[in-house]
């Protein structure tokens, strides 16, 4: 086991999986020469060549579809979007062209792609650049959606991800890339649609994925040292498809659920999970089922207000002793 | 009449062979055909949805898909059932997918704006106007990344030149030489709008000479020969020199946008209809070859009697052909097992 960085792994999966398969290839802006915004894509420029790291020109709806050609004919390209706020300009490509060209064409032309880059909010970037967009695509058949909060995962999804015949959305943490975590040193891939317990815990069940899973680890270590409870932490690593039998099992076992997420409540991903919840558990639930969400506002860019609207330990301290009934 | 092999006289025609010749003629006629008989159809409700005619238009996708090779890429636009018929598709699957069957193209699922057949490189049927521009830039790419000489040719319609896409996909098909053909119908009308309302320039092909260059060039749309002159030039600067290229074929749509406007009476009148069908690409087609001896009216009778069969052979093998079942309902949505939803599928159902 190593200790690397999320941003390490991510470049870990590219490198091996581009070095396995002659069809992978990587495009996208700064991808190349700037060795990608956030470092993701350093060194492979120089080990791949510019037809298997391609620098493209801010256009994201144009190389996005670009991507989806490549696919229709058996390439298999990793877009990288700068951030996910600039993929709204490729949504057309993202759910018009790769989410229905195997259904629409009777399933002939399927579109191995993956779609990548960091969501959510980093630090006073304002509104247009701090949004979370995970149910945009969660909410979208003919998709798969990843999310990962761990170095491990972001190298086995991702492997996972290029391999897949079908277009896969991989939606990283801008804050996440330099979090520092243990990955296996052979092959490491990991299943899409495969949730994980991050933290055993029998009181209450913490449901959520990418950033948020270290704020629920965080509010979990408080919940045990200053009052005894214990959170079991599920990592829902992947948004579609959603995990639904591992999240039932544990609110099954601690019987009182919290769902958390970095999005607006609106139509959120905890709105399915709850939902999903009270279908298979409402039997074993002892107390509501509570979401912690970010505020339902356009983002702020004052300091002062993003520490208040982006969720931190503390609403998921107050909202597990809720449905413990300790507040 | 002279063999299939020998090439022809004629003003225009020489150095293309009759067996070429008569293939054009009869994708054309065939193109037209099937669509009449698609009208009918629709108006009788065995087809349903929006459905775009090309009647008009048949010298542009016959012309332009007769200069390929087998081995080449076709992707078009919504108005797709010429370019899916001359490509190869059987007239009999391209009907039983109108008629949303099983046996159809897409087996049921695309209808008249998505006709996909990959065993001829048919990619689509795209029903967003511009959004397969960049599709078609990808395929090039593909090719380039595997070095090899085949090439792709993408249909699209006037009113995609005022749109972001179109810019996007040509400055990146330019800009790393990518065997791309574009090939713009201009109909002069984006369903009811003329496009000299809309667009800033209105001779469409200088609208690529920023990415093409020379490269852009515009032709008779309604003169088979003039589409597939063009086209066979370009593709073969695509095979060598690896280079893209844009050609604005001037046309005209004898209909309405789709089955549910007319074709005349709001934003054009029956005068102009009436003056652009004096030009109709296969009409004067069949009088080119006919001049030149090469066909007699009985032998454009008796090929159009035969494809008048085949038309009515479709439909019936169509509306013989079963509907799809629930079970087609989650067949395609992914390559591997279906696992969405809460649980899969909805618990009522």
């Amino acid at each position: 086991m190593a200790v690397i960085t999320y941003r390490d792994a991510l470049n870990r999966a590219l490198r091996e999986e581009m070095e396995r398969d002659d069809s992978v290839f990587l495009l996208g802006e700064e991808v190349g020469e700037y060795d990608g915004a956030y470092k993701v894509s350093k060194g492979l420029l120089d080990q791949f060549g510019e037809w298997r790291v391609r620098d493209t020109p801010i256009a994201e709806n144009g190389f996005a579809g670009l991507g989806v050609g490549a696919a229709m004919v058996g390439l298999r390209p990793v877009v990288e979007f700068m951030t996910w706020n600039f993929a709204l300009l490729a949504y057309d490509a993202i759910v018009n062209s790769a989410a229905k060209m195997y259904h629409m064409s009777g399933g002939q032309y399927n579109v191995p792609i993956v779609f990548r880059g960091p969501g959510g909010s980093a630090l006073q970037l304002a509104a247009q650049h701090s949004q979370v967009p995970d149910p945009w695509y969660a909410n979208i058949p003919g998709l798969k959606v990843c999310a990962p909060a761990t170095p491990a995962d972001a190298l086995g999804l991702l492997k996972t991800a290029i391999r897949d015949d079908d277009p896969v959305v991989f939606i990283e943490g801008e804050l996440l890339y330099n979090v520092k975590g243990e990955v296996p040193d052979g092959e490491h891939l990991v299943e899409i649609g495969v949730a994980e317990v991050k933290r055993p815990g029998a009181d209450v069940t913490i449901v959520s994925h990418g950033k948020m899973v270290h704020v629920a680890l965080q509010a979990a270590d408080h919940l045990a040292k200053q009052l005894e409870v214990e959170a079991e932490v599920v990592d829902l690593r992947s948004l579609r498809p959603l995990d639904t039998a591992s999240v039932v099992e544990s609110v099954r076992r601690t019987n009182r659920a919290v769902v958390v997420e970095e999005g607006w409540p609106i139509s959120g991903i905890g709105a399915q999970v709850v939902d999903d919840i009270q279908r298979e558990a409402f039997d074993s639930l002892d107390a509501p089922i509570a979401r912690v969400s970010g505020l339902d506002v356009p983002m702020h860019y004052a300091r002062s207000l993003e520490k208040i609207i982006v969720p931190g330990p503390e609403p998921v301290i107050e909202a597990v002793k809720h449905v413990c009934y300790l507040d | 009449m002279a063999s299939t092999e020998e090439t022809v006289a004629g003003e225009g025609l020489e150095g293309i062979s009759k067996e070429k010749l008569l293939e054009l003629l009869r994708t054309m006629l065939m193109s037209r055909r099937f669509e009449e008989k698609t009208a009918e159809s629709y108006q009788i409700g065995k087809i349903g949805g929006f459905c775009h005619l090309y009647i008009g238009q048949e010298a542009v996708a016959a012309g332009a898909i007769g200069a390929l090779r087998e081995d080449d890429y076709v992707i078009t636009a919504y108005r797709d059932h010429a370019q899916a018929l001359v490509r190869g598709i059987s007239p009999r699957t391209v009907m039983a997918e109108l008629y949303g069957r099983i046996d159809g193209c897409s087996r049921g699922a695309g209808g008249s704006m998505h006709m996909f057949d990959k065993s001829v490189n048919f990619m689509g049927g795209h029903g967003i106007v511009g959004t397969h521009l960049p599709i078609a830039t990808g395929v090039g790419y593909a090719i380039r990344y595997r070095q090899t000489d085949q090439v792709c040719l993408c249909f699209f319609g006037d009113s995609v030149v005022n749109g972001g896409p179109f810019h996007e996909a040509f400055n990146m098909t330019a800009k790393w030489e990518l065997p791309v053909i574009y090939i713009v119908e201009n109909n002069s009308y984006g369903m009811g709008t003329d496009i000299d309302r809309v667009a800033a320039v209105d001779e469409l092909f200088t609208r690529a000479c920023a990415y093409a260059g020379k490269r852009a060039e515009q032709v008779d749309g309604q003169d088979v020969l003039a589409v597939y002159a063009a086209v066979e030039r370009a593709a073969d600067r695509a095979r060598t020199e690896k280079r893209p290229t844009f050609i604005e074929a001037q046309t005209y749509r004898y209909l309405g946008h789709s089955m549910s406007d007319p074709a005349h009476g709001v934003y054009r009148t029956r005068e102009e209809v009436a003056e652009e069908r004096e030009r109709d690409p296969i009409n004067t087609f069949v009088d080119r070859l006919t001049d030149a001896g090469i066909l007699t009216d009985d032998d454009v009778e008796a090929m159009d009697r035969e494809i008048i069969e085949e038309v009515e052979a479709a439909a019936e093998f169509a509306d013989a052909s079963p509907v799809p079942g629930p079970e087609e309902i989650y067949a395609n949505v992914y390559s591997d097992e279906y696992r969405g939803g809460p649980d899969g599928r909805d618990a009522w159902r």
